[in-house]
């Protein structure tokens, strides 16, 4: 499934400022026997949306509806880390983010969310800890500049990895190019 | 020009190199499969009209949704959910349609993805292995270049048996000097993430090396590489040697006979060279390594035992303290214990088993505490069960259960409950991880034994012989 180009969003910004925040806090193993990618926003943090007893909580920083017009996330360091389980860039997607924007976003996690459209976003220090001050501000990332801007004056340049930035500009599909080169795994399987 | 064990596997496995505009295609070796990472990989083969291209190099086990408890009067098994249930014959189907060879519920070699691979011998030197888990870390053991991928690249090796990679940068973390009595590769694992944290490993591929890794038996070399991930690192290896190829000898899916004698040849020409450089180097001083323990929501929190909880220093920190209710500068000892889990792909192997055993024979596990003891797989169910393992933990009054994940992802049924204190000795002790509301504490297997007992957290070397102290 090719998820769709990517050029450049226009949104607000929604902050939690933890550090490590892991992928069971994104969508919470209990939610993982599903067979299919849809409907995971419902379970996106879940834990931090909802008390034991599956009450609203009052005091979560995201809303119960959805991410609404706050389709960019700002979060602590080391965002996504722990489980590859790829349940939580489409529970992130599904409830309504378009991109990530940290001072370090875990590999995998990475990885994972390039394939699906969720922009992962590392910028310098400073922007971050300017990011982490400013919920709600209203902010562009442009995949094609690789830059990021706010409405109140802060701008940064980030690096994506080029081919997964390819594969979100242009709609090139990671598995054709894999399978592409069948010639070549072909040969190397004879040789092996 | 000299090369690292990592920069060996690494090119002995291009298909295609990488370039500015694209990552290199690196050929898999062997890919493992469980029920929760591949169902909609497999969708996606039905989607575009695929096959999976390499049957004979994927490898299915059933492991995280399964119950651990056998079937009930009924003859069915306590699914967790429906949709527990409805994954793992998914994987069935997915299986038997693709022709996958599946471990299946009643299969005798059934169990954890990260324990079954080099059991069966599957998992070897100089191998690339993938696996739709985080954990797949676990096989760098051996000398292989094994690390986690998601659902989108399970997807990919099934129809390619490739997947897209930037070589990563290369970090040598050397334990110099031996582990003190009593100390196993958990506490080494700990104590590396409290140095590097939970994101120092982030962007490399990790070799460890030094004289307490080479002490060390497989099973904690498995531990070890297990937890390279909880400091960020997908990738954590350890150079194949003697105590490698003892441990491969013989198994099942092992080279046998003259392919034997020709595969070793190989392995041993797999360890870095001696000049050979990395990007950064990390030393830990392993004699100065005590039993660990995690404090925070955050595997990197980790300190001795025996210690107190420190001060928190930051806002995400103090959160912490907060949810695991560890009053600052108080000793850990004074925390009470509700439950202990023994097992998971980092510590249920038969040694790991022995150590919690040795800790608990002719003991009572404390009043009001609930202890779990999980093989990691059916192999290692009958190794202890014929060895008198089970016996014990029953005899101390804790639960010897069916093999699986169980509660170290806690997405079958095995769970504590919301504020309940459960010492585990699993990887993770993310908020929620083993269920609503639980505080986890992290340790190895003769701490997670000492804390059942004693009903606190408790130093393990009270309760260890002489002889075992100076073994472990």
């Amino acid at each position: 499934m090719q998820p769709d180009p990517f050029k450049r969003l226009e949104a607000r910004t929604l902050v939690v400022r933890q550090s490590n925040i892991d992928t069971d806090q994104i969508i919470p193993a209990r939610f993982l026997t599903t067979t299919t990618r849809e409907g995971l926003g419902a379970n996106a943090f879940y834990d931090w949306r909802y008390t034991a007893d599956d009450q609203p909580k009052n005091a979560s920083p995201f809303p119960v509806a959805g991410a609404g017009d706050r389709q960019v996330l700002v979060a602590g360091p080391n965002f996504g880390c722990g489980s590859s389980r790829e349940h939580a860039p489409w529970a992130l997607l599904d409830y309504g983010f378009r991109a990530v924007v940290s001072s370090d976003i875990a590999d995998i996690f990475k990885s994972n969310s390039l394939k699906n459209g969720l922009l992962p976003v590392e910028v310098d220090a400073e922007t971050h800890a300017a990011l982490l001050d400013r919920p709600g501000v209203a902010i562009a990332i442009d995949l094609e500049e690789c830059t990021l801007t706010t409405e109140d004056g802060i701008e940064a340049s980030f690096a994506v990895e080029p081919f997964a930035r390819r594969c979100l500009l242009d709609g090139v599909d990671p598995l054709g190019h894999i399978l592409a080169h069948d010639a070549q795994i072909t040969a190397y399987e004879a040789a092996a | 020009m000299a090369r690292s064990l990592f920069d060996k596997l690494w090119d002995a496995h291009v298909v295609v190199p990488e370039s500015e505009d694209a990552p290199a295609i690196l050929f898999i070796d062997l890919h493992l499969v469980h029920e929760v990472t591949s169902p909609q990989a497999f969708a996606v083969l039905e989607e575009r009209g695929l096959k999976v291209r390499r049957p004979d190099l994927t490898q299915a086990t059933l492991d995280h949704s399964t119950p651990t408890l056998p079937a009930g009067a009924d003859g069915r098994l306590p699914y967790a959910t429906e949709a527990a249930e409805k994954q793992v014959h998914q994987l069935e189907a997915n299986c038997a349609k693709h022709g996958i060879d599946l471990l299946g519920l009643d299969d005798a070699r059934r169990g954890i993805v990260h324990v079954i691979g080099p059991e069966m011998g599957l998992t070897q030197p100089g191998k690339t292995i993938v696996c739709g888990d985080s954990h797949t870390s676990t096989h760098g053991a051996f000398g292989a270049l094994a690390f986690g991928i998601g659902t989108t690249e399970v997807g990919h090796v099934l129809a390619t048996q490739c997947v897209h990679q930037r070589k990563p940068k290369s970090m040598r973390i050397t334990f110099e000097g031996a582990l003190s009595p009593g100390v196993g590769a958990k506490d080494m694992a700990l104590a590396m993430i409290a140095q590097i944290g939970a994101d120092g490993g982030q962007g490399y591929a990790v070799e460890f090396a030094g004289e307490a890794v080479e002490a060390l038996s497989m099973e904690g070399r498995m531990t070890l590489c297990n937890m390279a991930i909880e400091a960020g690192a997908r990738v954590g290896m350890i150079a194949p040697d003697e105590t490698t190829f003892a441990y491969l000898e013989g198994r099942e899916r092992a080279p046998q006979g003259e392919d034997w004698d020709a595969a070793v040849a190989r392995w041993r020409e797999l360890p870095s060279d001696p000049d050979a450089s990395f990007d950064t180097e990390v030393t830990v001083d392993a004699a100065a390594i005590r039993p660990m323990i995690t404090y925070g929501v955050s595997p990197d929190a980790a300190a001795p035992v025996t210690g107190n909880a420190p001060q928190p220093a930051n806002d995400s920190e103090r959160e912490a303290a907060e949810y695991m209710r560890f009053a600052a500068d108080r000793p850990f000892a004074e925390a009470k214990v509700d439950r202990v889990f023994i097992g998971s792909c980092t510590n249920s192997r038969l040694s790991d088993l022995r150590e919690a055993a040795e800790v608990m024979r002719g003991r009572q596990v404390a009043d009001g505490v609930v202890a779990l003891i999980v093989p990691g797989s059916e192999v290692i169910r009958q190794q202890a069960e014929a060895e008198g393992l089970d016996a014990i933990f029953t005899d101390a009054g804790a639960e010897w259960r069916l093999p699986g994940c169980s509660m170290c992802i806690a997405m079958n049924g095995d769970q504590g409950a919301p504020g309940e204190l459960v010492v585990s000795t699993s990887n993770r002790n993310f908020v929620g991880r083993q269920g609503k509301g639980v505080r986890t504490v992290l340790a190895g297997p003769a701490t997670a034994a000492a804390c059942a007992i004693a009903g606190h957290i408790a130093d393990p070397s009270q309760y260890m012989s002489t002889e075992t102290r100076d073994a472990a």
